[in-house]
């Protein structure tokens, strides 16, 4: 069924009781083209783009709980290309296009909405650093615009401007930036994918990875072995477990990462704002809750929850930032395994063993990336060449010496 | 959270820096007069600065009790349930 206006009108007049699921629950059959490992927001859109750029269709997507369980449901909806290394900022900027077209593309109101961001500074460093970031956005096509203290309080009033710690000095602004709504986008990764007859099995956990002959043939699972010539892992926050089946280490470790919705407010916040001086972001929901998030509560962790001290101080700096939150009602959090890399940056490549395919290390931005990630591991699983704005994202890329370090951590994950 | 430190008793986890896998212990030897763009060494180095085994479960960790003694500890934490099973002043593992 194509959603339309006249669908909506149609059921709406004969009560709603024609609108079927998005999407089937297959049973897993013996074998098919592409196994994707991983049902998120990264393998349902890989699916999408392999059926409908590539023609690939005998495509199963195995997710171990239920669609959009992950880090697809968890995370704070934020979408944006404002990169600085000429490894990330076009890949990044693709990903935008890709957000830009994607209601159209899939059918489906994934609500994305390009209400800005804005990337305080507090120091004249700050503007510098944001002058350069901003001219290698340009270069990339991505947009943007350096703001001074006036036109950051044009923008947002309700900031705090004048402390002694951290005074604003401005900003950086991407327009085109923005929210969309997280759940909708795997359902309708998932819906367009199905439409095309890729089966995507939920509640259906990968136990193994079968190799013969020195070559990746399948996967044994949950629901039986399904054999298959090429195996795409795509299971951020996991990836070191899936990996062990198949005895590889990775460069990663996982953390947790938590995140806050406060109770519905009227709107207040007209973008996403992050904070130069801390670590902290906040957007406002289209249902009015104030969506914030920080820092990773900083060691190893597999529990999708965090602990109190980073609460705290993810809250400090919001008040610092904007202390009217202070007078909103916190209404939940909740935490996310991220898959930290060594350098802050992605893997989406061939590994050594023929037929497996790598999917990882998102660290903190996996959401934005979801359509380019899809786009660009379909074009690596598809044709075996790397898509050309993911070229840098190999997974030997720490040992020759070529990390992408936007951040300037080295190799300390939980500092990236 | 809290680490059971031997010294000093239950602390706060929130005195502790975090640094990661225990294995950052173990640095790779470096032969004298060793070529350090030996293939061999940079392979061990590599795998020591940048590879992990990243458990989910029982993980021994190195963190440091910078608001505190300021001493190394080696905890065994569960990554998926938090628990504390062992906690070693990481001086006591290092031999030299």
């Amino acid at each position: 069924m194509r959603y339309s206006a006249w669908q909506v009108l149609k059921q709406g007049l004969t009560g709603h009781t024609g609108w079927k699921p998005a999407f089937r629950t297959p049973d897993p059959r013996p074998s098919y083209d592409v196994v994707i490992i991983g049902g998120g927001g990264h393998g349902l859109a890989t699916a999408w783009y392999l059926a409908s750029v590539h023609g690939i269709t005998n495509v199963a997507v195995l997710e171990k709980g239920w669609l959009g369980s992950g880090n697809i449901g968890r995370n704070t909806t934020i979408i944006r290309s404002n990169y600085l290394l000429p490894g990330n900022e076009p890949f990044y900027e693709l990903s935008m296009k890709l957000w830009e077209g994607l209601e159209q593309d899939v059918n489906y109101n994934s609500m994305v909405s390009q209400r800005g961001i804005l990337n305080l500074a507090h120091t004249d460093a700050q503007i510098d650093s944001y002058a350069r970031r901003g001219n290698a956005m340009h270069m990339a096509g991505a947009g943007g615009k350096l703001l001074d203290t006036d036109g950051v309080r044009k923008l947002c009033p309700f900031l705090e401007f004048d402390t002694a710690r951290f005074p604003i000095k401005g900003g950086l602004w991407q327009p085109r930036a923005g929210t969309a709504r997280h759940d909708a986008v795997a359902w309708g990764f998932a819906r367009a994918a199905d439409q095309r007859g890729v089966d995507i099995i939920q509640n259906c956990e990968v136990t193994g990875i079968v190799r013969e002959g020195g070559r990746v043939t399948g996967v044994d699972t949950s629901r039986g072995r399904i054999s298959a010539p090429k195996v795409a892992v795509c299971v951020a926050g996991n990836s070191s477990r899936v990996m062990a089946m198949a005895d590889r280490r990775l460069p990663i470790e996982s953390h947790v990462l938590q995140a806050f919705v406060s109770e519905g407010l009227k709107p207040v916040i007209p973008g996403v704002i992050t904070f130069g001086a801390g670590h902290f972001y906040v957007s406002q929901s289209d249902k009015g809750g104030l969506v914030f998030g920080g820092d990773l509560d900083g060691y190893n962790s597999y529990a999708q929850r965090g602990n109190l001290p980073v609460v705290h101080e993810i809250l400090e700096a919001g008040m610092a930032m904007m202390p009217s939150i202070g007078r909103a009602k916190m209404l939940r959090s909740w935490g996310g395994i991220m898959d930290m890399s060594m350098d802050g940056s992605p893997f989406i490549d061939r590994t050594d063993i023929p037929g497996l395919y790598f999917n990882g290390g998102w660290c903190y931005g996996g959401f934005k990336a979801t359509p380019a990630s899809g786009y660009c591991y379909a074009h690596l699983i598809a044709t075996d060449s790397p898509h050309e704005t993911a070229t840098a994202y190999r997974l030997d890329r720490l040992r020759s010496g070529h990390p992408i370090d936007e951040r300037g951590a080295g190799a300390q994950p939980n500092l990236h | 959270m809290q680490i059971p430190h031997p010294l000093l008793g239950l602390r706060d986890a929130s005195e502790f820096v975090y640094l990661g896998d225990a294995s950052l212990l173990q640095r790779p030897e470096v032969p004298e007069g060793a070529d350090m763009g030996d293939s061999v060494l940079l392979d061990a180095f590599h795998e020591y600065l940048h590879l992990r085994d990243n458990p989910a479960g029982e993980h021994r960790e190195l963190w440091f009790h910078e608001q505190g003694d300021r001493s190394w500890l080696v905890v065994t934490r569960n990554t998926t349930t938090h628990e504390i099973t062992d906690c070693v002043l990481a001086r006591d593992l290092v031999s030299r």
